[in-house]
């Protein structure tokens, strides 16, 4: 499995960040162009139930390598138990799941992660009480393999990994802005700086697709507009991004495709500018408070 | 293991059982009061009745009465024991009160985490039991002879007693006054709407400290009526009497879903038989084992009991 | 993270106030060293405190031999480091930690002592390695059912597990309950003129073994801490779906924690039964698993240091107070200690939830929860 590795394009937006000298990184590749467009990522049916409630009905819908997928709807719409189920939390009442062909219902969710799906929450989940680099040095262990004995022993590849996994999340901390923040104990940081270090643990586990819940929740439109610039590099770096999003702005401005779901069901599919002008987007927007428009 | 003696011990094994169940059902009410209210295992509950067992033996003691007396006469037997059971009672849910106050309260105050409340509540249990085994010079403590067990009706070889009886009548009384009280009466439906959703029923004019206070209190009531019936049952109690009994009420608790009233009854007597018919399977020495492993295989299978977790009847 | 890594000059900065093992970590590594050693030495010169004029003969025990009280703080020492790794770094409540160290003494009981059915009369140091096996095999079969409960059922889970092996050891035949096991041997040695090192007159051997076992386990525990398994118990303790999420195998690293501790708890009963010759069922009272644990919460849960204060005056201040008569009951003082200790519990819970030697990072994740308080 050959997950492309993060490259540090450009400088950074952040103002406070020093322009770095980006340091040649181990097996970093850019995206293959060839393997663009394949599905990567494929809802079939996929219906949810808690009790009597029907949380997600029939949604069937597919994910291309290298595209930004936007997955929108009002509250309430099913979209982060979208996202739960992609992510094992919780597992489908019937209906496939497959990720890169495989069916991934009723996988472990660090096995999920490993295999490629990497996530954000819509609440910030950060450990608090560990600093910026060490939470992304978490993310960054779910690809090593140093065990309880190495650790204990200080053998050989305990150094390599811990030196691999240091350098490259506080290259990840550089490319989502906050590497200056590297030290600090991440409940200090801004909620800005937060969102953006969820980003990069969610990234140092190398996956194949990001799922964002609602980064720009809580952002102003100058936070906003650098958190597109952020996703787009991402995607530049071969990372697919499925993004959840209220702000139909952020949505039509970065993505490729867009779902919208309403009350469990997908109700459209297709461009920013086929789903905008979707008379049933439309109406399930009618009422929602309008930056929407 | 020993089929045949528990197919032949069959009837007085599930007679003991229910009477020792009963006691232990009371004594899970005030697990799973708390445990309804707050989410919290109240560790110390176990020293609430353990304080209950001392509270009436010191009163009966004041009349002189210790395990060399006499059975008095019926009426001076009746009189003793709602003295022994008043004595506990109040005993029993001050000392819950004051658990609550001095263990707890502070904690909450601060929105400690929830292993900082169980942490407190070990220390506390550990604070009263070691205080009276100091003071008791870890004896065991004899009770006297109130109520002689004397058959009342026999069945094939299963000899029904009057205190069997007592007890397990008693049992059903306060558990079917305590289920009236939380679902019929006003103070009771504070309860409820605290165990449900504390944050609005404090919105909603529900005084939570009292509610809180109330149910630790409830608690202490029900285990001061167990432990003098354990008194008069076993015969004997001793500083560590509330620990080991305390971890069955708990599993009973657990065993009819914790939170749910009448699953700590139902859990209780299950508890009691189950307990009883593994010390005929296996030896009396394995009476307190089984039901741990019990507790482990129901946590295991269904951690939510066999009633569910609920307080009240809203939350099914 | 660690000192040989080629210094950055952000290097300090991430240590920063993030280290679990707070002032001190933040210190040079010459800094370290030297204080390491001195304390390692004091350690070692401590069976002599009684001849410092003035002091030494406050700090030493009356009622029992200086030496002996200083092994029992040794082993008391290990059990609370084992469970700070069990309850500080991955957050298990776990009250029956003296469970394991009851399966390493029987163990080496068993293959060691003549009264054992086994007859194999082993020497102590053959028995170690068995011993430590069962101890954290104990720990794996305890864990992996239980771990994926939730946490306050976890810690009555755990209690059942000691009470079980309390039973067990009372009840069955085989391990004797009261009788117990006698001529336990005692580890091996001699000096230059014949005498055993390790005999029954004097304990000052056995408390240096102690403190030997000690320095080393400090050493594993927080080679364990600063690593991948170090970062995943903290991730799973903060938010463990969370970690789950990011590609922590909790279940894995949490059974982990459990045989670790199990081990170190071992290996608290092997060198027990080592230096007492006897042990029976009474030994192991289930007060001692919340003995222990009260020592990591005093000290300080999570922070090694803190642990080892814990354990130190668990054992020392009842150890100080045998001998002394009190007023009223005109009994041992050391009868109190579980009192004493009750009420220490809730004191400290009360007014200083972090423990004595705070990690940073416990007391920050408090005064944050603190702050959270919902207006009333």
């Amino acid at each position: 499995m050959s997950e492309p590795h993060i490259e540090t394009p450009q400088e950074l937006d952040d103002a406070n960040a020093k322009p770095v000298d980006r340091p040649a990184q181990t097996g970093a590749a850019k995206p293959s162009p060839d393997k663009k467009g394949d599905v990567l990522l494929e809802m079939e049916n996929v219906t949810l139930r808690f009790g009597g409630v029907v949380a997600l009905n029939d949604v069937s819908f597919a994910l291309r390598k290298g595209e930004i997928f936007g997955l929108i709807g009002p509250n309430g719409a099913g979209k982060t138990t979208c996202f739960n189920a992609m992510t094992g939390v919780y597992r489908p009442t019937s209906g496939a799941i497959r990720f890169k062909g495989e069916s991934i219902v009723g996988k472990k969710k660090h096995e999920i992660t490993r295999g490629g799906i990497a996530r954000t929450f819509q609440n910030v989940r950060l450990f608090p009480e560990m600093t910026a680099l060490e939470n992304v040095m978490v993310g960054a262990d779910a690809h090593h393999k140093t065990s309880v004995l190495s650790a204990l022993f200080r053998l050989p590849r305990f150094w390599k990994e811990e030196h691999e996994g240091r350098d490259k999340s506080l290259e990840l901390l550089r490319f989502v802005g906050i590497e200056h923040r590297a030290g600090e104990v991440s409940r200090n940081l801004s909620y800005g700086e937060q969102r953006r270090l969820e980003i990069a643990r969610a990234l140092a586990t190398d996956p194949t697709l990001l799922c964002l819940d609602e980064p720009a929740a809580g952002f102003n439109p100058a936070e906003k507009a650098e958190l597109l610039e952020l996703i787009r590099k991402i995607r530049d770096t071969g990372v697919t991004v499925l993004l959840i999003e209220h702000d139909m702005r952020l949505v039509m401005g970065v993505t490729d495709r867009i779902v919208v779901l309403e009350f469990g069901k997908k109700i459209a599919e297709g461009t920013p500018a086929e789903v905008r002008d979707d008379p049933k987007v439309i109406a399930a927007y009618l009422g929602v408070p309008t930056d929407a428009a | 293991m020993d089929f045949s003696g528990l197919i032949q011990d069959f009837g007085p094994l599930t007679i003991t059982g229910l009477a020792q169940g009963a006691i232990i059902a009371l004594f899970a009410l005030g697990y799973t009061l708390v445990y309804g209210v707050l989410r919290l295992i109240n560790f110390a509950h176990s020293e609430v009745f353990l304080l209950g067992s001392y509270a009436c033996l010191v009163v009966w003691g004041f009349f002189g009465l210790d395990q060399n007396s006499a059975t008095p006469s019926v009426i001076a037997v009746i009189g003793f024991l709602l003295l022994g059971l008043v004595a506990a009672i109040v005993v029993s849910g001050l000392t819950a009160l004051g658990v609550e106050l001095v263990a707890y309260r502070p904690l909450r105050r601060r929105n400690a985490p929830p292993l900082a409340f169980l942490i407190t509540a070990i220390g506390a249990s550990l604070f009263i039991s070691e205080t009276v085994g100091v003071i008791t010079q870890r004896n065991i403590k004899a009770v006297p002879p109130l109520i002689r067990p004397a058959d009342v009706f026999v069945i094939g070889n299963m000899h029904v007693t009057n205190l069997q009886i007592l007890i397990i009548v008693l049992a059903l009384v306060m558990m079917f006054v305590l289920d009236r009280f939380i679902n019929r009466s006003r103070l009771g439906r504070g309860i409820r709407a605290v165990a449900q959703n504390p944050d609005s029923a404090a919105l909603m004019g529900v005084n939570k400290s009292r509610v809180i206070a109330l149910v630790f209190l409830l608690g202490g009531l029900m285990a001061g009526i167990a432990a003098v019936m354990y008194d008069l049952k076993i015969g004997v109690t001793r500083f560590d009497a509330g620990f080991l009994l305390g971890i069955e009420a708990f599993t009973a608790a657990v065993l009819g879903g914790i939170g749910n009233l009448r699953g700590a009854l139902l859990g209780g007597l299950l508890l009691g038989v189950l307990q009883n018919y593994a010390a005929g399977l296996f030896g009396t020495q394995w009476l307190h084992a089984a039901s741990f492993v019990l507790l482990v295989l129901i946590l295991l299978v269904r951690p939510t009991g066999l009633l569910g977790e609920s307080l009240g009847r809203a939350r099914a | 993270m660690s000192e040989s890594v080629a210094a950055t000059s952000a290097k300090k900065s991430w240590r920063g106030n993030g280290g679990v093992r707070g002032w001190y970590g933040r210190q040079s590594l010459v800094v370290r060293v030297v204080l390491g050693i001195v304390f390692a030495v004091l350690a070692v010169l401590l069976p002599y405190v009684g001849d410092v004029p003035v002091i030494g003969p406050q700090i030493i025990t009356v009622g029992i031999d200086w030496p002996s009280a200083l092994f029992n703080m040794s082993y008391y020492v290990l059990l609370a480091l084992g469970l700070n790794v069990v309850v500080g770094f991955a957050g298990l409540l776990d009250l029956g930690y003296v469970g394991f160290f009851a399966v390493g003494a029987y163990t080496v009981a068993l293959f060691t002592s003549p009264d054992s059915v086994l007859h194999t009369e082993w020497k102590w140091v053959a028995a170690i390695p068995v011993a430590l096996a069962v101890t954290m095999v104990s720990g794996l079969i305890l864990g992996w059912p239980t771990l994926r409960l939730r946490g306050d059922y976890l810690a009555i889970v755990t209690l059942g597990f000691a009470e079980i092996i309390r039973i067990f050891a009372t009840s069955s035949e085989t391990l004797r309950g009261d009788r117990g096991f006698s001529d336990l041997p005692h580890p091996p040695g001699d000096y230059s003129d014949g005498k055993a090192i390790f005999g029954v007159a004097d304990a000052t051997p056995y408390y240096w073994l102690g403190l030997a076992v000690i320095i080393v386990v400090i050493f594993a525990v927080r080679n364990l801490d600063r690593s991948r398994v170090g970062r995943s118990w903290l991730a799973i303790r903060e938010d463990e779906e969370a970690a789950e999420i990011m590609g922590v195998r909790t279940i894995k690293y949490k059974l982990w924690a459990f045989a670790i501790g199990a081990f170190i708890g071992g290996l608290g009963g092997v060198m027990f039964a080592g230096q007492q010759g006897f042990m029976n069922s009474q030994t192991f009272q289930l007060q001692f698993s919340i003995l222990v644990l009260a020592g990591v919460v005093m000290g300080g849960s999570g922070n090694i240091f803190g642990a080892i204060l814990g354990g130190a005056l668990i054992s020392y201040i009842p150890d100080r107070l045998r001998g002394i008569e009190d007023p009223i009951w005109h009994t041992d003082l050391f009868g109190f200690r579980f009192a004493i200790f009750g009420a220490v519990i809730i004191a400290i819970m009360i007014f200083r939830p972090q423990g004595l030697i705070p990690s940073r990072r416990r007391a920050m994740e408090l005064k944050d929860r603190e702050k959270e308080v919902a207006p009333q």
